[in-house]
């Protein structure tokens, strides 16, 4: 599955990070501390947060991430709209809470 | 080879840049995507944890044909308990960091396990020394 494809399914905004749609979704990781997100998740995960500071940018681009999905509306800051650009890893906004957000993306991965 | 990265203290939006030099030179050598993998989680917990503790510091990389050894020395408050400052959870960090997603009290942590070694030494109101050995083959 690619991040373009979950933008669809999902009703997902892209905030930054447009050149990056096409890449590769291989799980997911939910988690709002950093260091968690840092000793836990994988390369190619897609990462619900509520964080929207620019070290989410820093944690995508050393863990080489998929894509981050800011839940409850919430958009990026700017400089880590800027970072997202930069790197070509999405941020993406959902207007779900992250409980039902991550189910739905859980139902979708597993297939 | 050698290189050092100067890391400022407080600085954020910085943070994870020395980290991030370190994996480029690491890939252009093509070490073992697993043991980067390792090495930058336990370089960027060590940078952070200078950002959000210390006045500033430097990250010392010296790079052999058998393993990286990183040295991360501050000038800092120091760490007054290691063994403390080692256990999962602990963390002294401020509520605003805590509130961006540190100071969770897994940085130490997540550095001893994804390093091969490593040596920690402090002294209060100077700063703190940390050394980070992996292994490349």
């Amino acid at each position: 599955m690619k991040v373009q494809d979950i933008v669809d399914k999902l009703g997902l905004k892209v905030c930054s990070g447009a050149t990056g749609l096409n890449r590769k979704i291989e799980g997911g990781y939910t988690s709002d501390l950093l260091s968690d997100v840092m000793g836990n998740a994988d390369e190619n995960q897609v990462w619900v947060t509520l964080q929207t500071h620019k070290n989410i940018m820093a944690i995508a681009s050393l863990k080489e991430l998929a894509a981050i999905i800011l839940v409850k509306g919430y958009e990026p800051e700017a400089d880590a709209t800027e970072q997202s650009n930069l790197e070509g890893i999405p941020i993406l906004s959902s207007e779900e809470e992250t409980f039902e957000l991550t189910g739905k993306l859980f139902e979708l991965l597993k297939k | 080879m050698k290189f050092t990265f100067f890391i400022e203290g407080e600085n954020f939006s910085k943070a994870g840049t020395a980290s991030s030099e370190v994996k480029k030179i690491l890939k252009q050598l093509n070490v073992d995507p697993k043991i980067i993998k390792r090495t930058v989680v336990s370089l960027y917990e060590a940078e952070v944890n200078v950002v959000a503790h210390a006045f500033e510091g430097n990250m010392n990389v010296e790079i052999f044909p058998d393993k990286i050894v990183v040295r991360i020395e501050d000038k800092g408050p120091g760490i007054p308990d290691i063994d403390k400052a080692m256990e999962k959870g602990f963390s002294t960090a401020t509520p605003k960091v805590r509130e961006m997603g540190f100071g969770a009290g897994m940085g130490l942590p997540n550095i001893k396990k994804n390093s091969d070694e490593m040596n920690i030494s402090s002294k209060v109101n100077v700063g703190t020394k940390l050394e980070i050995v992996n292994y490349l083959k």
